[in-house]
């Protein structure tokens, strides 16, 4: 009887494939149902996020459910531009972090040009982890690393404490004179070793015989950097400048959260720190939810502009 | 000749030089944490270590810890790299391998809502509901759930899966075998090479990840080390001030800055350990991504 049953299951399972088959083009039913788990995880954990923008537009009070909010248009989002406001503040330093990120972004490319210059073997590889290293540690190693040496105890202020060159021990990071510098410099550090890594793996690609033609015509060493090296990296160059222009408005939360403090606030102060202190530590979770909205808003639509502009000057798109 | 001879050779030495010293603006930081936990507080904070531990002692680490969190904070940092890693990696080889199926439906509109995920940002407080709308807050879960499908990790395993010569999985097939096993038995043990990129990657990944445990994770007992280093650093936890004050007035045997010192160390440890060794599969983990572009 069991058997029977089960048989009967399997051919009703086996008339759903067939009809399934002859719908979509003789695709296999099995195999669609065993996607469907993956396909509502990624409904379920990115896009249902987006479902969250909702909140911008109602005065959110906890412990109700969406429809039991109070529907309130644009209220937040005049919100941030009302006088008084931190919006502002935040929104300059995102753009400034951002111009500044991209006004470094040749370092880790001649970093690279540099690095292949160097003879092949131990040292190089060496240079090569210990540079690349910092980009694999949390920002809140990069704050510890900074307080041993720029707070007041510090290395950094001891030294120049020692040498006369300060009076007394300075904490570097309560400066908001030298935050932009500082943050954008140890953005640097943590990452243009790896950066250069994958610009190595570009000029390792070139043709060997292009740099024996060239030392035939009688072309030097920073010939052959300039006009074979760097022109060969030229094309990556350009692909990680436009991601980095396109990511322009992404300020990590990371790096500003840990390195705030109140002195520096005015300078480090960015939309996704800025987002976070007002939803979920002032509990204001609709104006937060606004803040994230604009941001995220504007960075897509920055992206997919830079993105059309990078294929109409180039001809293929980066994303 | 001769001339150009010496040209290059003063150009190795300056470059080489060059990198030498950027190497130290490198390393030297991470060294000296070490040597400053290494030595003795009150010697240290009256003159810093520069070479080598001032008054070499354990005393630090030993009142560390004696705190026990930071057994505890370790464990559930290294239990959610392990399983986080695992459940990334079968996932997400699992769904590649899926969608290199020429029979399965709309797998191009499949594969274009999840490439979206990768510039899909909601922001913050989105994130901050929806997770505690799942129950996921004062979850171990929140940890290693939500990362299971990376898109960037899909498409790298899937364009790997692709390079593969299609007869072997075929063959395979004709033997009878479902998806599931042909998955298990045939696609896993070829991927290996792009899979241990990609847990490597994603190991690090969860390794340095606080943010969610800080938004949503206030239950103390599911604490992460970098969370913990962060409290440490931001002096924020007040029962820790006390029992350093109080550690500090009966035996002066440690400092808030050496302990800091200390955490920092037992953070980046695991990491410094592993990235060497392994670093040739996180380059490799950028060339296979770099083809796609």
């Amino acid at each position: 009887m069991k058997q029977i049953d089960s048989s009967h299951k399997a051919s009703v399972y086996r008339r759903l494939q067939i009809s399934f088959a002859r719908r979509f083009n003789g695709c296999d039913l099995t195999l669609t149902l065993m996607v469907l788990p993956f396909v509502i995880f990624i409904i379920m954990f990115y896009y249902a996020q987006l479902f969250g923008w909702t909140y911008a537009f109602v005065n959110y009070l906890p412990g109700r459910s969406l429809f039991q909010q109070e529907f309130v248009g644009f209220k937040y989002f005049l919100k941030l531009f009302a006088p008084g406001s931190r919006f502002p503040i935040a929104f300059k330093n995102t753009l400034i972090y951002g111009f500044l990120g991209i006004l470094a972004s040749p370092i880790p490319a001649l970093m690279a040009v540099f690095l292949a210059e160097l003879p092949k073997g131990r040292f190089a590889r060496i240079i090569q982890t210990v540079t690349s290293f910092p980009n694999f540690i949390s920002w809140v190693l990069v704050f510890s690393v900074c307080f041993m040496f720029f707070s007041i105890e510090g290395k950094f202020s001891q030294v120049l404490v020692s040498i006369g060159l300060w009076k007394s021990g300075y904490n570097l990071l309560a400066d908001e004179s030298v935050t932009y510098i500082l943050q954008t410099l140890l953005g640097v550090w943590k990452s243009a070793g790896w950066t250069a890594i994958i610009y190595l793996s570009t000029i390792a690609g070139i043709d060997p015989e292009l740099y024996d033609a060239a030392a035939i015509d009688g072309a030097g060493r920073w010939h052959k950097m300039y006009h074979i090296t760097i022109k060969s990296i030229l094309p990556t160059y350009f692909v990680m400048l436009v991601l980095q222009i396109s990511g322009l408005m992404n300020a990590g939360f990371e790096q500003f959260f840990v390195f705030h403090n109140s002195l520096v606030a005015d300078k480090v102060e960015v939309l996704a720190t800025f987002a976070y202190r007002i939803g979920i530590g002032n509990g204001e979770i609709s104006y937060g939810t606004a803040i994230g909205m604009t941001q995220s808003i504007i960075s897509i639509v920055l992206l997919f502009s830079i993105n059309k502009l990078a294929k109409k000057v180039t001809g293929s798109s980066v994303i | 000749m001769t001339k150009k001879k010496r040209n290059i050779s003063m150009f190795n030495i300056i470059n080489t030089t060059g990198f030498i010293l950027l190497g130290f603006i490198f390393a030297y930081p991470f060294y000296y944490l070490i040597i400053y936990s290494l030595s003795n507080s009150t010697e240290a904070a009256r003159s810093t270590p520069w070479l080598l531990p001032r008054g070499l002692t354990m005393a630090n680490y030993m009142y560390l810890f004696k705190r026990g969190d930071i057994i505890k904070a370790f464990l559930v940092s290294l239990s959610r790299t392990v399983l986080g890693t695992a459940i990334t990696v079968f996932c997400s080889a699992m769904f590649a391998y899926l969608l290199t199926q020429r029979k399965l439906a709309m797998r191009r509109f499949i594969y274009f809502i999840l490439v979206i995920t990768m510039y899909l940002n909601a922001g913050i407080i989105p994130y901050f509901i929806i997770m505690r709308s799942y129950g996921l807050n004062n979850n171990f879960l929140l940890y290693i759930l939500p990362s299971a499908i990376g898109a960037f990790y899909v498409i790298l395993i899937k364009t790997y899966i692709e390079s593969i010569p299609p007869a072997l999985e075929e063959a395979a097939k004709i033997d009878g075998a479902g998806y599931f096993t042909v998955f298990i038995r045939v696609i896993m043990p070829i991927c290996l090479p792009i899979l241990a990129t990609i847990a490597i990657f994603s190991a690090v990944n969860q390794w340095n990840t606080w943010q969610d445990n800080f938004y949503l994770v206030k239950d103390r007992d599911l604490k992460t080390l970098q969370l913990l280093l962060l409290e440490y650093l931001q002096s924020m936890d007040s029962t820790l001030i006390s029992d350093i004050n109080t550690a500090l007035q009966k035996t002066q045997r440690t400092s808030s800055l050496s302990l800091k010192a200390c955490i920092s160390v037992v953070t980046m440890l695991p990491v410094m350990v592993v990235y060497p060794l392994f670093q040739r599969y996180f380059v490799k983990g950028i060339m296979i991504g770099s083809v796609k572009g």
